[in-house]
């Protein structure tokens, strides 16, 4: 189970690598080991705002359909549009590719997430 | 040993003796004796098979099939004699929904091909295997749309069929949508008091054309519009027009649905019709029921499947926009069938005699003393006129001379359908009992 240290996680096995007041959102090695071969990323539109702990997302693989959840409020500025030919690059390598990128609105809630230590207690349960 | 009774009373002694029960009333001792029926049923005795038809033709004689003048919605067609025929064979007819999908490759193959007879009248990319009727797969279409936008407002041409918004209503109560009726200018949706609502809120619009009143719109100025506001637009349209006039690609529509009973399904009392919905690869996904997709099996050759399948509806029903997992699948293939007689000429063709044969009664009736037209717009097969007489006389009158009269839009207003299937002398024979009614 790969979890990197530096990003943030949520309990729901999403990441989130801060980079100012942006952020790129995506899922945990956890997540994509569990849901199989990946066939289809549901995008949000480029613009759209969503609460935290919001469904910004949702991933179908060959066994399931999941929802994926915004781990801190933002504005949806920019989608990885090469998962809509290749979903399945989140199974080849779930860190470097990224679902969406987010303005933050609120970056205190930033304290409210895991850091790699806490998660990895959740993933290796 | 009767047809519908397969037992013999020997059967029975013999599958009583080998169970150890001594009569039927054992077998079911568990049921306490104060709820058996003791009376005997009034049914009436039975009768031989000669006898029971006897009964229904005297029953069926009392029918009367009249010329129909009827349409909103429902229009009279010729069926072409090998639909029925080739839809009534025991593999179609009686194979019902297959729960293991793909072991009934034929199934799976028509409803492809009807999927792309969808496509190719509408424009679109992408059909799914059918819904219900035309009304459900307009507010399908609505349910769509808020899905799509996570937007909860939609807003509809007061022309669309009154029974299209009573459905479309229906559905956005259970689902807090709230539908805004847009203003008519001349019987067409008014682009002006649709651009004053459409501020950003709204999921989508929904134009009909023909409209209620057999009017064409034009959508197109609609979708530009509405995309502006990242709304979707969707439009109700009668497919057998689609030979003539302007594709819902043309329009530059998201959603396109209707009611297929005028590809040559029979005018049933509600049934069974038939709805579609087609739409572009953006919203494939956001279809709701069954999509049939082309594939390959495992020798390599050309084989049909299910896809799109795993979503909502099996595994988040929670989260689904739409609950159909079904389809209508006889009527599918029932106006497959008409529409691979038809070809792409005979649609044309066929288009063509709707349109000569409702603009000739038409500019007839309205030529009459008592009738005058109402509306300036371009029509297909329907049309409206406004007449002093009384609609109780005209329909009385058309009654006892074998026609059914049309439907009542308004107090001085009557709408008469007049498809291929009219013939010139029936026109002219209806002009003329129009031209004989009297004020009383």
């Amino acid at each position: 189970m790969k979890i990197i240290e530096g990003l943030k996680y949520t309990k729901t096995h999403e990441w989130i690598k801060v980079n100012g007041n942006e952020a790129e959102v995506g899922l945990t090695d956890y997540a994509q080991q569990h849901l199989g071969a990946i066939v289809f990323v549901d995008l949000p539109p480029v613009g759209d705002s969503f609460k935290k702990g919001e469904e910004f997302s949702a991933v179908e693989s060959t066994k399931a359909a999941s929802d994926v959840y915004l781990p801190v409020s933002g504005e949806i500025i920019a989608v990885n549009e090469a998962l809509e030919d290749e979903p399945g690059l989140i199974n080849s390598d779930c860190y470097a590719n990224y679902i969406a990128k987010i303005k933050i609105n609120n970056p205190k809630e930033l304290d409210d997430l895991l850091d790699a230590k806490q998660y990895a207690l959740i993933a290796n349960k | 040993m009767h047809k519908y009774l397969p037992q013999t009373e020997s059967d029975i002694q013999n599958m009583l003796k080998s169970i150890g029960v001594k009569d039927i009333k054992a077998l079911f001792k568990d049921v306490p004796e104060s709820i058996y029926l003791t009376k005997e049923i009034k049914i009436g005795k039975p009768l031989s098979e000669d006898e029971l038809f006897k009964h229904f033709e005297v029953l069926a004689n009392k029918n009367k099939t009249n010329i129909c003048l009827l349409g909103g919605g429902v229009y009279d067609h010729y069926v072409p004699s090998v639909i029925p025929a080739l839809v009534a064979r025991q593999e179609f007819l009686t194979s019902y929904t297959p729960y293991q999908p793909e072991i009934s490759q034929g199934t799976l193959q028509y409803i492809f091909e009807y999927q792309s007879f969808i496509s190719e009248l509408t424009g679109l990319e992408v059909s799914n295997a059918s819904l219900y009727d035309g009304a459900t797969a307009t507010a399908e279409a609505m349910l769509l749309a808020c899905g799509a936008t996570r937007k909860d407002k939609i807003a509809i041409s007061s022309a669309l069929n009154p029974r299209l918004i009573d459905v479309i209503k229906t559905y956005a109560s259970k689902r807090n949508i709230k539908v805004i009726e847009i203003e008519l200018i001349k019987g067409r949706t008014s682009l002006k008091a649709f651009n004053k609502i459409n501020d950003g809120s709204l999921a989508g619009v929904i134009i009909q054309t023909p409209n209620y009143f057999g009017l064409l719109e034009d959508a197109t100025p609609f979708s530009a519009a509405i995309k502006e506001n990242k709304g979707l637009s969707i439009v109700a349209v009668n497919p057998l027009s689609l030979g003539l006039f302007k594709s819902p690609l043309e329009m530059g529509i998201d959603v396109a649905v209707g009611d297929g009973q005028s590809l040559g399904i029979p005018m049933g009392f509600g049934g069974p019709y038939i709805g579609f919905m087609a739409t572009n690869k953006t919203y494939m996904r956001k279809l709701p029921g069954r999509i049939v997709g082309s594939s390959l099996d495992s020798e390599g050759k050309r084989a049909f499947v299910l896809t799109l399948q795993a979503r909502e509806q099996h595994i988040r029903r929670e989260k689904a926009t739409s609950n159909i997992c079904s389809n209508e699948s006889l009527m599918a293939l029932w106006v497959s069938i008409y529409l691979a007689c038809l070809g792409n000429k005979g649609l044309v063709d066929i288009g063509n005699l709707n349109l000569e044969n409702a603009h000739y009664a038409y500019k007839k009736i309205i030529s009459l003393p008592h009738f005058k037209k109402v509306y300036d717009a371009d029509f297909f097969n329907e049309f409206v006129v406004e007449t002093d007489l009384s609609l109780k006389t005209i329909d009385r009158v058309l009654l006892k001379n074998g026609y059914t009269s049309g439907i009542h839009v308004g107090p001085h207003q009557i709408m008469f359908a007049i498809t291929e299937r009219r013939s010139q002398a029936e026109i002219d024979h209806l002009v003329e009992l129009l031209g004989g009614i009297k004020h009383v």
